[in-house]
């Protein structure tokens, strides 16, 4: 049928490690070494995941402690050296080490899937990629224990995520926490860019017959343009971060104000980068949405061309909006009102993609499995994300909430309320295409609700003190301000996330050995990807299959009816 | 034409998807529909008949927890949280929804219309959004078939490209007007100077036409009765970026190395305004505070002649006065009238007195704190740059009672 064909059980598939059975030793360590030395794609992006997920975790872990301790005024419990190591760990691995390990975990998997490839374009460049980005995130995480060198008490970075010149000159940062915290990044960097070459050349070299980029799923088309964002964002970064090293080792003065350095050219640098981070952290979340809602409302999605025109148009502005960031350092007044203005402009484009996800539900049937839940939870996240930003682009506004606790709740609305969520949505619906079995039903929902629950308490509650005058990136603060009870209010939500994503582990480990058998295409979904066997085997298909339409399972099962006579 | 296909399209597809076609030209695939007018779809829909679904499907439940219950949690929540159970002087909470200064006035105006602008959007999309998830949740008695797929609506698309568009243009004028009314505003001829230098964790204060030096506390006259005062900042960093921040009075400007930024406050009444460093600017960022009195303009003058005096030269406390001079106290700190006149990596310590709190606000002014801190820096700011100076308990008595004539 259309060349495509459904392969039946293959014996010979790998399972992640943890499936491997206890019994048999000599085949544990042959599964260690076949993933340790995999080019494949499924197998590095799994390994990307479970990487991505494992820092998720721990930058979760280092949250709930920040969150202890500013849950009454004048806490002790955490000294104020460790608390700025803390969020600057958490910023910096939920930026570099857990959003973009998962966003390329999932790519890997997933773009040769759903275009009929058989592997990215360049399987070791792949592995190659991915390991310095592990490598990197060891490397940071290695400060706790080198920072200080050998001798000293170890100590992590305590520059803050964007870490703004000069704090980290020698002068202000002594020991080598900042040196850690920079050859991590530029590391892990250097795998973004390989991984992101890579998919943009599967994406445009290797899709299969009758797939052209008309007719790509959306998810490959916004992962196109992810990895050009990666492209352009991540090199100024790299830049910045030489820049920096030679200020630490070489004796230059980029950033060294004491010598006439500019403080101001770091945040330029970092923001170039910075904002465009932002995108190609969430738009792989519309991604998974784009391909999540359209399955579970049974219905196409809608307006396909001018969705991937709205990315298209999100990526571009997205490069010129940066110094938003810096309303307050003291641009001129035809400096603000430019960024002013593109920055709204993003809102247009955005605005656009959620009223398509809303048209795509409208005149369906929606079926509350649980990624579609925590799609809809996405819907109205993202929304208030997108506003709270809007409010956040006037520049005078903003000189009253950048830096403030506002600002905090407006950004995890992004990271944890639109990425996080889609990231879990895409873990329930693409977790049986990749294990074999479903993840169960009832306690994914029990997960959902309490991290709906417990993400609402904490950051519906965190605008307030920031429009009460809380800044950021406070160990502690004066109970005369008014900021007590929404702090312990704050505080109390993490509870509620903890436990769900303790349901969502405990769901996983359980799942992999018990879960229902999935079958090749459980939701009853239209991309290539389900049209192969539950995991798929090495090679992917076995024929590569042609496609006619962006549905090709559906021209499939309806085959009177086909998409393509309307597209 | 296969009866499968015939099932697909029962008769509730035309309403359904209704509002697409007032637009007309909706791309939807209609081409068989009209073969299938008037099949009704009372006839329980033969499970048998599903030769195009697919195989393996999952049971999928409807919400176990109803959605209202979450919401109700939450609308018991944020009351609660308006309210507070703490008992604060509101008047001292940095709201920047009540704002005391002409700039935090502007903004404030701007962020209402923004806030309902951009309310008015939730509400809409929300609602839609909400509308959407109720009316086309999957029905318990449905009977399996795919629907009519619609692929999209040119005239919707441009609508509500064009839509948000004017509103994003609104409010890029109306964000436009309020920069220039705060950044181009001019400096009348009575403005007050002033130059806040940033240090960690400090706030330097100068007032340059009147020859004062202070720290922490900043004095400004309030406008009053037509008599306009307004009162620019300088703002200069000596270490690294910080930001000066006082929510009633005006947004934060940072302090950047090598840069002078400015703003500007003009506050309407007396009071007492906090404030705190903006941006994270290491170790103590937390406990760099601030506070601005705004005073009636014969207050002012009263404190501005009382700063430019010099402290009373008691006899009685020398002692403790050579003991500053002995230790490494005089190595930061300037104290008029003595002979560490010129000392700028401390605070100037002149009129130490006359200011209500210690160690950067985040202390009452009292000689028993001024004691214990002097005693032992770290001990209530961790990470300080003072350092303990390790002075004999009789030394450190006569060094407090030396600070406390310094008025």
């Amino acid at each position: 049928m259309n060349g495509t064909i459904n392969i039946g059980e293959i014996s010979d598939v790998m399972r992640p490690a943890s499936t491997a059975s206890a019994a048999d030793e000599k085949s544990i360590l042959d599964h260690i070494h076949s993933w340790l030395v995999s080019v494949d794609h499924k197998k590095l992006g799994l390994m990307y995941i479970m990487y991505g997920l494992a820092f998720l975790v721990i930058a979760g872990l280092q949250a709930t402690l920040m969150r202890i301790q500013l849950a009454a005024p004048n806490l002790h419990i955490i000294s104020p050296q460790t608390f700025n190591r803390l969020f600057t760990m958490h910023g910096t691995t939920m930026v570099f080490f857990a959003g973009m390990p998962l966003i390329f975990g999932f790519a890997n998997y997933l773009v040769p899937l759903m275009i009929g490839a058989r592997d990215l374009a360049f399987p070791r460049l792949n592995a190659f990629g991915f390991w310095l980005s592990t490598f990197g995130g060891l490397l940071l995480y290695f400060s706790y224990i080198g920072g200080e060198g050998l001798s000293g008490a170890g100590s992590a970075p305590d520059v803050g995520w964007f870490a703004y010149a000069p704090l980290t000159a020698k002068a202000f940062s002594k020991g080598h926490s900042t040196d850690y915290w920079t050859l991590g990044i530029m590391v892990s960097g250097f795998g973004s860019i390989a991984t992101a070459t890579n998919i943009i050349t599967t994406i445009f070299c290797m899709r299969c017959r009758g797939m052209t980029l008309g007719r790509m799923p959306l998810l490959a088309w916004l992962y196109l343009i992810v990895c050009a964002m990666v492209l352009i964002a991540v090199t100024p970064l790299t830049a910045a971060q030489i820049m920096l090293l030679l200020d630490r080792f070489a004796g230059s003065h980029f950033f060294d104000t004491q010598a006439g350095g500019s403080a101001v050219l770091w945040m330029h640098f970092f923001w170039i980068f910075g904002h465009p981070e932002v995108y190609i952290l969430v738009i792989p979340a519309f991604a998974f949405a784009s391909e999540i809602i359209p399955v579970f409302s049974r219905k196409a999605i809608f307006g396909y061309p001018i969705m991937v025109a709205a990315t298209c148009a999100i990526a571009f502005v997205s490069l010129s909006v940066w110094a938003h960031h810096m309303f307050t350092v003291g641009m001129t007044s035809t400096g603000n009102t430019f960024f002013v203005v593109s920055t709204m402009m993003v809102g247009v484009p955005t605005g656009i993609k959620i009223f398509n996800w809303l048209g795509t539900m409208w005149g369906g049937k929606l079926r509350f499995s649980t990624p579609m839940l925590f799609a809809i939870a996405f819907l109205f996240q993202f929304l208030i994300a997108g506003l709270t930003g809007i409010m956040m682009a006037c520049a005078p506004w903003d000189w009253q909430l950048n830096d403030s606790y506002f600002l905090i709740a407006h950004f995890h609305y992004v990271l944890v309320g639109a990425i996080v969520f889609m990231i879990f949505a895409a873990i329930y619906y693409w977790f049986p295409k990749a294990t074999g079995r479903l993840l169960n039903e009832r306690l994914g929902k029990w997960h959902f609700w309490l991290f709906v629950l417990g993400f609402h308490i904490t950051f519906d509650t965190m605008f307030i003190p920031g429009l009460l005058g809380m800044p950021r990136r406070i160990y502690t603060y004066e109970a005369d301000r008014g900021w007590a009870t929404l702090n312990l209010i704050c505080s109390m939500g993490a509870a509620f996330q903890i436990t769900g994503i303790s349901i969502w582990l405990f769901n996983v480990f359980r799942s992999l050995r018990k879960g229902k058998l999935a079958g090749n295409d459980p939701w009853d979904a239209w991309t290539l990807e389900w049209s192969t066997s539950s995991p798929p085997p090495e090679y992917n298909f076995a024929e590569i299959p042609t496609v006619k339409s962006r549905r090709p399972l559906w021209d499939i099962k309806h085959p009177t009816d086909p998409d393509w006579k309307y597209e | 034409m296969n009866k499968a296909e015939d099932i697909r399209f029962d008769s509730k597809a035309s309403p359904r998807c209704g509002p697409f076609r007032i637009f007309g030209r909706t791309r939807v695939r209609n081409s068989t529909r009209s073969n299938l007018q008037g099949r009704g779809v009372s006839s329980s829909a033969p499970s048998d008949s599903h030769s195009d679904a697919m195989p393996a499907k999952i049971a999928t439940h409807d919400f176990n927890i109803p959605p209202w219950m979450f919401w109700i949690a939450l609308l018991c929540i944020v009351p609660q949280a308006l309210w507070g159970a703490e008992r604060v002087d509101s008047s001292l909470i940095p709201s920047t929804f009540a704002p005391e200064s002409a700039p935090a006035h502007s903004i404030s105006q701007l962020a209402r219309f923004v806030l309902s602008i951009t309310g008015m959007m939730f509400v809409l999309v929300a609602g839609l959004l909400t509308y959407a998830v109720v009316r086309y949740r999957r029905r318990a008695n449905d009977d399996g078939m795919e629907f009519v797929q619609v692929y999209g609506s040119g005239p919707v698309e441009a609508a509500w490209t064009t839509v948000p568009f004017l509103i994003v243009v609104v409010l890029s004028l109306a964000t436009a007007r309020v920069i220039q009314e705060i950044q181009d505003a001019r400096k009348p001829a009575s403005a007050l100077d002033v130059q806040i230098i940033g240090k960690q964790w400090w706030w330097e204060i100068r007032y340059p036409k009147l020859g004062i030096v202070t720290a922490n506390e900043l004095h400004v006259p309030v406008s009053q009765g037509g008599r306009r005062l307004p009162t620019f900042l300088d703002l200069r960093a000596a270490d690294v970026v910080h930001s000066f921040w006082v929510p009633r009075l005006m947004g934060k400007i940072d302090l950047v190395p090598n840069k002078v930024n400015s703003m500007w406050i003009e506050p309407e009444r007396p009071g007492l305004f906090l404030g705190q460093c903006g941006t994270y600017c290491g170790t103590q960022h937390a406990k760099m505070l601030l506070r601005v009195y705004a005073d009636t303009p014969e207050e002012f003058e009263r404190w501005v002649k009382q700063q430019k005096g010099l402290p009373e030269n008691d006899p009685a406390v020398s002692a403790g006065r050579l003991v500053f001079e002995r230790t490494a106290c005089i190595n930061c700190h300037a104290i008029g009238g003595s002979s560490a006149t010129d000392r700028r990596f401390g605070r100037d310590l002149t009129h130490l007195m006359s200011r209500d709190t210690l160690a950067s606000c985040a202390l009452s002014n009292s000689p028993a704190n001024l004691r214990a801190w002097i005693k032992s820096p770290d001990q209530f700011k961790p990470g300080v740059l003072m350092p303990a100076m390790n002075v004999s308990d009789s030394d450190l008595d006569q060094l407090v009672a030396y600070l406390t004539t310094l008025k």
